[in-house]
């Protein structure tokens, strides 16, 4: 047994001429909570679409390596793939929930891929057979924990578009942690959320990491979330990494001081 | 104030019957007369001010009856986000759908009802099962499919060529046909369903019009613009609908009457229709048609979860089509005589107005959309012309009074009990 | 199949080659008209314009009542005739053009999408059945009113022959195209119109009339595809009320094929359209032109989404 690893090497994603990644190398182990942090238009959102197969990288190389030594070259995969068997999940800045369908059926949704198993791709579960019932349960039973874990029991049977935007948020998380992943990538997730949901956000994140083993790589502007919670920094500037190390480290750090934290601190918090 | 809104409504109106009087001047006004020397020009354009008066006092009237009517409109989009998340009046619409159910199955048997109307009903039951299946693809999936009535079409097709050809029977070529139409919308499907919503549309819509072209010129095949003709009508278990010895009558001791027939057809479309009805129904809450929602939500969100849209978009598409080849084999039995005429955009165009109409997902307002689309417009076949004309004026109007549909609240598709549903 | 062994039998000399490639022009300047309508109102409202092609059609009976009007009129001059019924087409359909937007597509502004494309299929067929009750569903004929041409015969037995109609259909598509091109770089209307494809809202917020601007690209869509409907009628001599539909679809694939939202793709498209229309008929099977046509459709859509000309888009995450 090891530990999972994500392990980015020179990695570049060019857009035309503009290098938006430029030979960006970095690994997130898999007991940590890795943040991404970088002023705005740095590549941070960039460099998840990469991760997670929604942009083909120019250069360089994503690999994944589960706890069982598996290793998955992300690069060469599909997107759905992607999640499905390296298990890398994200969210994204903008909430992408569905929308029309209640909180519980998003989350139902998110186990597809063994509920199409269970259900013999629809024949056992036309015909009503047991295997397909038994993991029905157990996929509702997942469901029901996330929900009551984030705080959505109520609201379960509600369209996931009239949620409070702190709901869809925690909503959206619950989503990515039912399709059962080892790296769990969150954009900006305490985007637009008020302090008391800052403070549970950051819980939730702590318990996903202790009790779940769940690798979390973060990006994110709110650095008394950062600072907090991570393990570990990585500082990008130009689509190129400047500083990488504890938060104790980036702190005290002289290039990012200059690039990013002492430069109007106050207009980056907002 | 009042007066106030009167000028101004009698404004309105004014502007409307001008604009009225400019649309029916060149068209109305002016008639276009064949005769041995060519064209000449008549003029009646009487028409014309008839046109003018007929809209001025029209939009008049609507103006003054409600302003509410004209402010309607802006707020649709509102409503909109409103409906959807609203949730289910499902205990009604449950009681709703059971009704119709029991009330189709004994409308041969009301006093009311002959069979003209059976006949009509057996027709808004093709539609009705077209309309289930092409909501698996539009309503449930999200993807424009212009081009359903190509899978008609090759249900249609496959039967005729099948019973003629190789004598097999109805119930041999049903299930055929739907595999033949299914494996149709795999092979379409496969290339195009990256496309994103408009362009999925136009190019189905060239899909459905290509069919219709090789239908008519490949005569050997399909018999080119005349169509093929003697399609073997359906037997009840091997007994076939004539008078004489070894016939349904003479066998069940009845006299022989073709209405029969037309009985039999009306049941068999009913239960066609039950079925598919049963069966969207079921895979809707099954991972599959819970994948086809996720997909029309957001398809990028579906990918970032394990989901492969490409395969999800083809089941769809496949079942869809199956339904629309059922549904053909059916309409070419019924017929006894198929042509490319029979599978004009046109049919598409009614197909999809059903789904829309309906509300895009609610099956009550497939049913509802389909007697209102297809039922109603035959009992004015009379009044030939207009009617195509009628039609398309209500498509409009029904479009601008429910831009959502007839019935638009979705059932979800599984609860949490201990949840409140507020 | 079939029609694959009958195909592309052709195989004459290189005048009929020349021929074909006029005939292709000339179709091609009408297809293009008609694409600039698509391409205006798909970049500003991001909707097909189902009516479209219909109006075209009611572009083609309007400019034939027209020339009778003129008759009637007693005015026999050629060119001055033919300039009365650009204008009086031009006029009326685009009062056409404004009411389809009023009707099927304002007031269902921020419906859900499906709603303005069921409502415009709607008014076509409105259309279409209004044009057979009006003036009878029997295919128009009128007498040629442009003759003559040139000919020539680069080799062979066969001539070439480009008529004059054809020279001034081309000679008046590359002016409108010219106009309009102007009209949208240049002209306050066509700031408003690029504006408003960029974002609506916006557009609104700095005091840009949407409404108008919206109307006013259905109202220029709609005089192009009145000039596409005049030129047909001259250049075929009959016209029918289903016109409109098939030449939509080939004029909408032109639209995409060049870029939607782009002016000179939808040229270049539409000349692309009526080449393989015109090479395709002359060498292969008239019968399946429309195939042939909605097959580069299907194919270009699959290798080149943006069309030739369009700009790529990124998917935004």
């Amino acid at each position: 047994m090891t530990q999972p690893v994500l392990d980015v090497s020179n990695l570049s994603m060019r857009f035309g001429g503009l290098a938006a990644i430029d030979n960006l190398s970095f690994t997130a182990r898999g007991d940590h909570i890795t943040a991404i942090i970088g002023p705005n238009g740095a590549g941070k959102t960039t460099v998840f679409n990469c991760l997670t197969g929604f942009y083909r990288p120019t250069g360089g190389s994503v690999r994944v390596t589960h706890d069982n030594g598996k290793q998955f070259q992300l690069e060469r995969m599909a997107g759905f793939e992607i999640a499905r068997k390296a298990r890398v999940l994200r969210t994204f800045q903008n909430i992408r929930l569905f929308a029309g369908m209640t909180a519980l059926e998003n989350l139902l949704v998110a186990q597809h891929t063994e509920l199409m198993r269970a259900s013999w791709y629809s024949v056992a579960g036309l015909l009503g057979l047991k295997p397909y019932e038994k993991a029905t349960r157990t996929a509702m039973e997942r469901a029901r924990y996330w929900l009551d874990r984030v705080g959505l029991t109520a609201q379960a049977n509600n369209p996931a578009g009239s949620l409070s935007y702190g709901l869809q948020r925690k909503l959206e998380i619950a989503r990515a942690m039912c399709a059962n992943p080892v790296f769990l990538c969150l954009d900006e997730p305490a985007a637009g959320l008020n302090p008391r949901e800052d403070q549970e956000l950051v819980e939730i994140l702590l318990e996903l990491k202790r009790e779940h083993n769940i690798a979390i790589i973060l990006i994110e502007h709110d650095m008394g979330v950062v600072m907090h919670i991570s393990d570990h920094i990585v500082v990008l500037d130009h689509g190129a990494c400047i500083a990488d190390g504890t938060p104790a480290e980036i702190r005290a750090n002289e290039k990012v001081i200059k690039a990013y934290l002492g430069q109007d601190d106050s207009e980056e918090d907002g | 104030m009042a007066r106030g809104l009167s000028l101004a409504a009698l404004r309105d109106a004014a502007a409307a019957g001008i604009v009225a009087g400019l649309l029916a001047l060149p068209l109305l006004g002016f008639r276009l007369l064949d005769s041995a020397q060519g064209l000449s020009l008549g003029y009646r354009l009487s028409w014309v001010f008839y046109a003018v008066i007929g809209v001025f006092l029209g939009r008049l009237v609507l103006n003054l009856i409600g302003a509410k009517w004209a402010a309607r409109p802006r707020s649709t989009h509102h409503n909109a986000a409103m409906a959807r998340f609203t949730p289910s009046a499902s205990q009604s619409e449950y009681i709703a759908g059971w009704a119709m159910i029991a009330i189709a199955f004994v409308l041969p048997f009301l006093p009311f009802v002959d069979r003209n109307v059976v006949d009509r009903m057996t027709l808004v039951l093709i539609y009705v099962m077209l309309g289930t299946g092409l909501n698996i693809v539009v309503g449930l999936a999200g993807l424009l499919d212009l081009g359903y009535v190509a899978f008609y079409a090759v249900g249609a097709y496959s039967y005729a060529l099948l019973a003629l050809n190789f004598d097999l029977s109805f119930w041999i070529c049903l299930p055929l046909a739907g595999i033949f139409a299914a494996a149709f919308g795999v092979l379409l499907g496969f290339p195009v369903l990256r496309l994103r919503g408009d362009y999925l549309a136009i190019v189905t819509l060239g899909f459905g019009e290509i069919v219709r072209v090789i239908l008519i010129n490949w005569q050997s095949l399909t018999g080119g613009p005349n169509g093929l003709v003697g399609i073997p009508r359906p037997s009840f278990f091997g007994l076939e609908f004539r008078a004489g010895a070894g016939g349904f009558a003479d066998v069940f001791g009845l006299a022989f009457s073709p209405a029969q027939r037309i009985y039999f057809l009306y049941y068999l479309i009913l239960a066609l229709a039950l079925i598919t009805i049963a069966f969207v129904q079921r895979v809707r809450s099954l991972p599959i048609g819970r994948a086809w929602e996720a997909l029309r939500e957001d398809e990028i969100a579906c990918r970032s979860l394990g989901l492969n849209p490409t395969t999800i978009k083809l089941s769809a598409f496949a079942l869809g089509a199956a339904f629309a080849g059922f549904a053909g084999s059916f309409f070419a039995t019924r017929q006894g005589f198929i042509s490319p005429e029979s599978f004009s955009f046109i049919e598409s165009a009614i197909i999809l107005a059903i789904v829309v109409l309906g509300g895009m997902g609610s099956q009550i307002g497939i049913v509802l959309a389909a007697v209102l689309l297809v039922g109603l417009p035959e009992w004015f076949r009379d009044l030939q012309q207009y009617r195509m004309l009628a039609f398309g004026g209500a498509m409009v109007l029904i479009m601008l009074w429910r831009p959502q549909g007839l019935l638009s609240r979705r059932t979800p598709t599984a609860k949490l009990a201990e949840a409140g549903s507020s | 199949m079939e029609f694959l062994s009958r195909a592309c039998a052709g195989g004459a000399g290189i005048d009929y080659f020349l021929q074909q490639l006029v005939n292709g022009v000339t179709l091609g300047a009408i297809y293009g008209l008609i694409a600039i309508g698509y391409t205006m109102v798909y970049g500003i409202i991001g909707m097909i314009n189902f009516a479209h092609g219909d109006i075209y059609m009611i572009g083609a009976f309007i400019s034939l009542v027209g020339f009778l009007l003129m008759s009637a009129l007693g005015i026999t001059s050629v060119p001055i005739a033919i300039a009365g019924v650009l204008l009086f087409a031009m006029i009326f359909t685009a009062v056409y053009g404004w009411t389809v937007e009023r009707v099927a597509y304002r007031p269902l502004r921020g419906a859900p999408r499906l709603a303005p494309l069921i409502s415009a299929i709607g008014v076509s067929i409105v259309l279409q059945n209004y044009v057979q009750l009006a003036q009878g569903a029997r295919v128009k004929p009128l007498q040629p009113m442009v003759q003559g041409g040139f000919t020539f015969s680069p080799g062979g037995e066969f001539h070439v022959t480009i008529s004059i109609l054809q020279i001034m259909i081309v000679l008046l598509t590359l002016s409108l195209m010219a106009g309009f091109t102007y009209l949208i770089q240049k002209t306050p209307l066509g700031r408003a119109q690029r504006a408003t494809e960029q974002d609506r809202t916006m557009a609104a917020l700095l005091g840009v009339d949407v409404d108008r601007t919206i109307s006013a690209t259905f109202v220029i869509g709609a005089s192009l595809a009145a000039v596409a409907g005049l030129m047909v009628t001259l250049y075929y001599g009959v016209i029918d009320f289903y016109l409109g539909f098939v030449a939509g679809i080939k004029a909408f694939t032109a639209a995409v094929l060049g870029g939607i939202g782009s002016l000179p793709g939808a040229m270049l498209g539409g000349l692309l359209i009526g080449l393989i229309e015109a090479f395709w008929s002359g060498y292969c099977s008239i019968a399946y032109k429309d195939v042939a046509v909605f097959g580069v459709l299907v194919l270009v859509l699959i290798f080149r989404p943006t069309g030739l000309l369009g700009r790529p888009e990124v998917e935004k995450v």
